[in-house]
């Protein structure tokens, strides 16, 4: 059986305390909630922190709550999201996203704010230390090269969560908390362009809401590419939310891809293209073209990068049919 | 270092003094001697593990006793009233829902959930409520026919 | 008689299973046990110059530390394959392989002493591929005793009846390369082993083993202990399917760690540890030339294939001939040549998985006569039936076939699915869409094919006159019956049947049968779980066992009711005078009659299969009591625009003899079913150099529930006179027909072949993108390597197998 190296662990009541626990253990310290990221890593020697916060057992770290739109506590698990009424009805892209992630145990365990902040994925690097031994150990965790890029400078783990894409395409932010006080940024800054630094946070700041602006007819859509229905991070997401108006034109178009790169990918010449016109077959495909020219997978998940770029194209396409359809 | 934890299994209360970093798992297998629940990956990736906290699946693989402490946690060992078998697992024996049985315990505690909200699904709510167990012997099609007579038989 | 044989009943070690009181190895605990774990080589391919044991002896809780020199005596499953060490001695042949061990007071100590070994390698050049296999300027892996040519581990050649003269005979001819990918068991439970030895010299090993009695024979040369004093006991087993029938390592480490210890030793793998014990599915690329008339009808079949054997014997050599053996079974063929060759390559070994040796020119095969048929415009369902072998004859191999439901198998499945009638259609996946619709993308075909596989091998691993399979069972004065054989249960239901069969044949309720299997020590020997052998050969052993016992009690009872003993039977826990049903006595007074008279009732049974080998050398491989047979017809959806592939439907036709449980057939049918489909489209063993790519249950693609296509199962019973009952086997041939009828399937749908698994959504684009390019619709490999096969061993067919018939010329 593989076993969690030792830690401490400390049950911080309130984010206030959780800060602060942070900021008195530094770089010894992992927040932790529903651990089923964090714990496989730690498992496989990816972390070996001397102190694991929890966050679960803080006041009010799990709930949605409707206002201006909707807040969506960070601890929320993955399963609620997804059953939620209003986040079905609303913004019915991250119930799917939500629920198509791993299983149902995972979703019940899981939580958003766990997803967004997911470690990110190599099929170099999510292996037992004995493996990565074998191996020689990558630039992400004890060794110096990207493996799968050994020239390159960085990292090319890849982004693999699939809420991420959808609450960026729907004009989501996140509040963070941290010892400097508190922000709200826009979902996208969450993310930064590289596999071992890829969250536009520091350590010790945590993520406790996200918050998405009122749907105000905004139609969205979720569509994931992995080779099993169940189980699998995926290996291409397709987030698109579009904002139509009464003449058919579309007045807001986001596509944000995941899966593909060390954050996710936000297609902003398909938006440009699609913004002020109608959908049309040409119209879609030509966004779809323009969603595949960025998109850069490597040969580092499940099946091939060149099956997972053309696939882009193809899931782009679906995604805006779909949305035209709705 | 060890420290003193209190867990509700089976209905049963137990004090423990294990260190924090024992999962679920091996407190449930190595410390209470119940190796109904079993392990395939260790890391989230088979539902061999599957037991219940407060009705919902979860994994114990990944799961910390430290946390789960004042929740009620099921285990294949509680499913039974008595010598009086649960539904699921007359209907998993009878069928040959179970060839090897190594998944069994996980399969039944997900199927359990199920039929604790409802007793006669669809067959496509079977499949997404136990896609997160791994078989490799029955080709899953006995499995959803003893979920189906359970449900049936928990509802008269 | 009673109504067990038949009947679908509990197994009746379910009931264990189902409250999880089962003890699997790993649930087992002993006081004062100690925890073992092995430090596993991280080259694919080195010298070892020197192993440090110093800083992890010293480490608190480690109790003791061995390498190879503790246990140097090579062994291996066959006896001419003793090419592995329990630990490595003198070289590490793939990243995985048993280097050293530690037993502690805890498996966190013994993992953190692991750390603390220090291993110097001197790396040599991995051999990773076949082709490199073959380039002898690489580094042999093995010693020349070991392989028949440098990497090449066995080469064979074999030619039945005259293939030129077949091929001059044929109107048309077809040559193609298929390759079927490696993959592993996946068993749900990893291997464990818990070892105790007493100090007087008694060893006891309790495995997750199929071949408790060829672990026995591993350990007592390898321990240097007579096999007396070793107990090999399998525990449940958490599913096998070949992955647990060779002699494994951690059981020879945690037997000598408690030898030396003189406290228990447990070993339990994790995960990746069970993908690098592997024995999985061998890669197989394969090269068919097939001549048929233009009524389809063969008249010479050449198969050559070539097997990625990783880096141990294991099985290998068995499973060479098995890609070879049984392509004669199914239809008629009056003149086949088979070369094979199998290699050696620096990865986990490969060997027996459910099918061992034989899905692959399977695959190869169905989807060459689905090619031949199509090219001839004929049904390729009509078209196999015509040339299916008859009963009671011979194949050219020198295979006898006793019974063949296989034409009937072929009409079930054809009736159920609509197979060749004009049912299929595109179908619109999406709804009807503003834009454009999305139709045309979804495609469906069916495709059809059919297997046969062995009901056992006909000669054992270590050639000798004694039984394959025995059995003892004892009957209390209670009335209860003990029922006592070798075989392992892997959750196919092997225990239970030997309780169906004694009660049938004693007419008492199952529930009054205990059966005590797997034990060396207290039960008879029986080969293992492996070849799909229990049915048959324990069934026959025990109704040997049975049938005098049987006799003895009828004769206390006739004597007891003044009736002849002809004149009674056994029926529902009575003996009943059939001429006179006043005339009866219970089951259990009869049972204390007779031990009055005869003492302690107990009767042994033992079987031998036929003796059918045929005249050359190669001929064990493939010979059998009796063979299954089974046919597939497969559902498939295609999405052309991302070439994924949707199995939406299963109809599979067995004919296994006759079903002694139809439940438990059933599901081995369905579970063969799920295997195939996903050889078919997703398992597959990878790796990046000699590195395994995926040793992981996420990252090595198993279907979930939510993929598993819908299965119609249909028995075909045909009454085998070699099996129980009319049994043969159903443990691993549903399996074979499943990949090629998803092959097939998707040429109906899209007209492009893939003759290689697994079938990949990017392998089905660049197949359409060729087809559309007007290059061959196909994906698959293009050649085959130039290697230095023998010249063949020319043997005389037998004389009932299917004649070439000259028309031409």
């Amino acid at each position: 059986m593989l076993h969690l190296p030792p830690f401490e662990y400390f049950a911080p009541c309130s984010i206030a305390d959780a800060v602060n626990l942070f900021a008195q253990y530094g770089d010894d310290a992992i927040f932790v909630a529903g651990g089923t990221d964090l714990y496989p890593n730690m498992k496989r020697r990816q972390f070996t922190p001397k102190v694991l916060i929890g966050l679960n057992g803080i006041d009010g770290w799990r709930g949605i709550s409707n206002g201006n739109g909707v807040t969506i506590r960070a601890g929320t698990t993955l399963n609620r999201l997804s059953d939620h009424p209003t986040i079905r009805q609303n913004y019915p892209a991250l119930a799917t996203a939500a629920n198509l992630v791993s299983t149902p145990q995972l979703r019940a365990m899981g939580t958003l704010g766990g997803n967004l902040c997911l470690d990110t994925r190599c099929n170099y690097y999510n292996q037992e230390f004995s493996w990565r031994q074998a191996l020689g150990f990558c630039m992400k965790k004890d060794g110096e090269i990207c493996m799968v890029a050994p020239g390159s400078p960085r990292c090319w783990a890849v982004s693999s969560t699939d809420c991420a894409p959808v609450v960026i395409a729907l004009d989501g932010r996140v509040r963070l908390v941290g010892p400097r006080g508190e922000r709200v940024i826009a979902a996208g800054d969450l993310y930064r362009d590289d596999g071992i630094a890829y969250l536009g946070k520091t350590r010790d700041e945590l993520l406790t809401e996200i918050l998405l602006p009122p749907p105000d007819g905004t139609k969205s859509i979720y569509l994931k590419l992995r080779r099993r229905d169940s189980f699998d991070f995926p290996i291409l997401g397709v987030a698109a939310a579009l904002r139509f108006a009464s003449n058919g034109e579309i007045e807001n178009a986001r596509i944000v891809l995941g899966g593909v790169g060390s954050r996710p990918l936000e297609c902003v010449e398909s938006a440009r293209l699609l913004m002020g016109q109608k959908l049309s077959r040409e119209l879609i495909d030509a966004a779809a073209d323009a969603a595949w020219k960025p998109a850069r997978p490597l040969d580092n998940t499940d099946s091939t990068h060149s099956y997972r770029k053309k696939m882009t194209r193809v899931y782009v396409a679906r995604a805006l049919e779909a949305l035209s359809e709705k | 270092m060890k420290q003193v934890l209190h867990l509700r299994v089976n209905g049963q209360a137990h004090e423990l003094y294990v260190e924090p970093h024992k999962t679920l798992l091996e407190v449930l297998r190595d410390e209470l001697d119940l190796t109904g629940t079993k392990h395939g990956c260790d890391l989230g990736e088979c539902g061999a593990c599957t037991v219940l906290v407060d009705g919902t699946p979860i994994l114990a693989c990944l799961a910390l006793p430290i946390e789960l402490q004042g929740r009620e946690i099921t285990t294949v060992e509680g499913l039974a009233h008595g010598a009086e078998l649960h539904p699921l697992q007359r209907a998993f024996a009878e069928l040959n829902a179970a060839q090897c049985g190594y998944c069994t315990a996980g399969m039944m505690l997900s199927a359990k959930a199920l039929l604790d909200r409802e007793t006669n699904p669809t067959r496509e709510k079977i499949r997404d409520a136990l896609a997160g167990n791994l078989c490799r012997c029955t080709g899953y099609e006995k499995i959803l026919e003893a979920v189906e007579v359970a449900g049936r038989e928990i509802k008269k | 008689m009673s109504n067990v044989i038949g009947t679908p009943l509990a197994k009746i070690d379910s009931w264990d299973k189902v409250i999880g009181a089962a003890k699997y190895a790993d649930d087992m605990n002993l006081p004062r046990m100690l925890h073992a774990r092995i430090l596993r080589s991280t080259m694919p391919h080195a010298r070892i110059k020197s192993i440090d044991t110093l800083d992890a002896e010293e480490l608190p809780g480690v109790v003791a530390v061995i390498t190879g020199r503790d246990v140097p005596i090579e062994y291996g499953i066959l006896p001419s394959s003793q090419d592995e060490q329990a630990l490595c001695v003198d070289k590490v042949r793939f990243v995985g392989d048993a280097v050293a061990a530690v037993a502690a007071l805890d498996v966190e100590t013994a993992e953190r002493a692991l750390q603390l070994i220090h291993v110097e390698y001197e790396p040599l050049t991995p051999v990773v591929t076949m082709n490199e296999a073959l380039d002898e300027t690489r580094d042999a892996i093995h010693s020349g005793e070991h392989a028949d040519h440098h990497n090449i581990h066995k080469m064979v050649a074999l030619e039945f009846g005259d293939l030129d003269a077949g091929f001059a005979e044929a109107d048309y001819i077809l040559e193609e390369n298929y390759f079927y990918q490696g993959n592993t068991h996946l068993a749900l439970e990893n291997h464990s082993a818990l070892a105790s030895f007493s100090p007087d010299g008694h060893l006891t090993l309790w495995s997750s083993t199929q071949t408790p009695h060829y672990v026995h024979r591993a350990l007592a040369k390898t321990l240097e202990l007579p096999a007396s004093r070793i107990r090999v006991v399998a525990a449940a087993i958490g599913g096998g399917f070949g992955g647990k029938t060779d002699p494994f390592s951690h059981e020879i480490v945690a037997c000598k760690l408690t030898m030396l210890t003189g406290r228990p030793v447990k070993i339990t793998l994790t995960r990746q540890e069970v993908f690098y014990c592997h024995r999985g599915r061998h890669p197989v690329l394969m090269w068919v030339k097939m001549g048929v008339r233009n009524d389809g009808e063969p008249t010479a079949l050449h198969f050559r294939t070539m097997l990625d054997g990783g880096a141990y014997g294991s099985y290998g050599v068995a499973s060479t001939y098995y890609t070879g053996a049984l392509q004669t079974v199914t239809y008629k063929i009056p003149a086949y040549k088979f070369e094979g060759m199998r290699v050696f390559t620096n990865k986990p070994p490969c060997g027996p998985k459910r099918g061992h040796g034989t899905p692959q020119p399977r695959f190869a095969l169905e989807i060459h006569l689905d090619k031949i048929a199509r090219h001839l415009g004929l049904d390729p369902a009509e078209y196999r039936k015509q040339f299916i072998v008859d009963d009671k004859t011979k194949t050219v191999n020198h295979l006898t076939i006793t019974t063949c439901g296989l034409r009937e198998c072929i009409d079930r499945v054809v009736e159920a699915s609509g197979y060749g009638s004009e049912k299929r259609e595109t179908r619109n996946e999406s709804q009807e869409s503003k834009i454009e619709n999305q139709k045309s993308k979804i495609k469906i075909g069916f495709g059809l094919a059919c297997g046969s596989y062995l009901s056992g091998a006909g000669l054992p691993i270590y050639w000798n006159q004694m039984p394959h399979s025995g059995v003892i069972v004892k009957v209390d004065r209670g009335g209860g019956v003990a029922v006592f054989c070798g075989s392992t249960d892997i959750g196919q239901g092997s225990t239970s049947l030997l309780a169906y069969i004694a009660a049938e044949e004693f007419g008492i309720d199952v529930r009054d049968v205990r059966v005590i299997t797997a034990d060396t020590d207290l039960t008879p020997v029986d080969l293992g779980s492996y070849s799909s052998r229990v049915t048959v050969m324990t069934g026959n052993a025990c109704i040997q066992a049975v049938r005098p016992l049987k006799q003895k009690i009828l004769d206390a009872a006739a004597e007891k009711l003044l009736v002849p003993a002809e004149s009674l039977s056994f029926r529902d826990g009575e003996i009943i005078c059939e001429d006179d049903d006043a005339r009866r006595l219970k089951w259990t007074d009869a049972v204390v009659l007779t031990e009055a008279k005869h003492g302690t009732l107990s009767g042994t049974g033992s079987y031998k299969p036929p003796k059918r080998a045929g005249p050359y050398k190669g001929s064990g491989v493939g010979v059998s009591p009796s063979y299954s047979y089974a046919a597939c017809v497969a559902q498939v959806s295609v999405d052309i625009e991302t070439g994924q592939v949707r199995v939406e439907k299963i109809w599979l036709a067995h004919d296994g003899g006759r079903a002694l449980n139809p439940l438990l057939v059933e599901g081995q049918v369905e579970g063969s079913v799920y295997m195939g489909v996903g050889e078919a489209l997703m398992e597959e063993m990878t790796y990046r150099g000699g590195l395994h790519k995926a040793p992981s249950l996420l990252d090595y693609k198993s279907l979930t529930m939510n993929d598993m296509p819908r299965v119609e199962t249909f028995l075909v019973e045909t009454n085998d006179p070699e099996g129980p009952f009319g049994a043969k086997e159903a443990g691993q041939g549903p399996l074979l027909p499943v990949p090629p009828a998803i092959a097939n399937a998707i040429y109906d749908a899209i007209g492009v072949r893939i003759d290689e698994t697994p079938i990949t959504p990017d392998k089905i684009l660049k197949a359409l993108e060729e087809k559309e390019k007007g290059r061959t619709a196909r994906f698959g490999p293009k050649n085959f390597p130039n290697a230095p096969y023998p010249e063949p061993l020319h043997v005389e067919p037998p004389e009932d197998a299917p004649r070439l018939e000259r028309k031409k010329g």
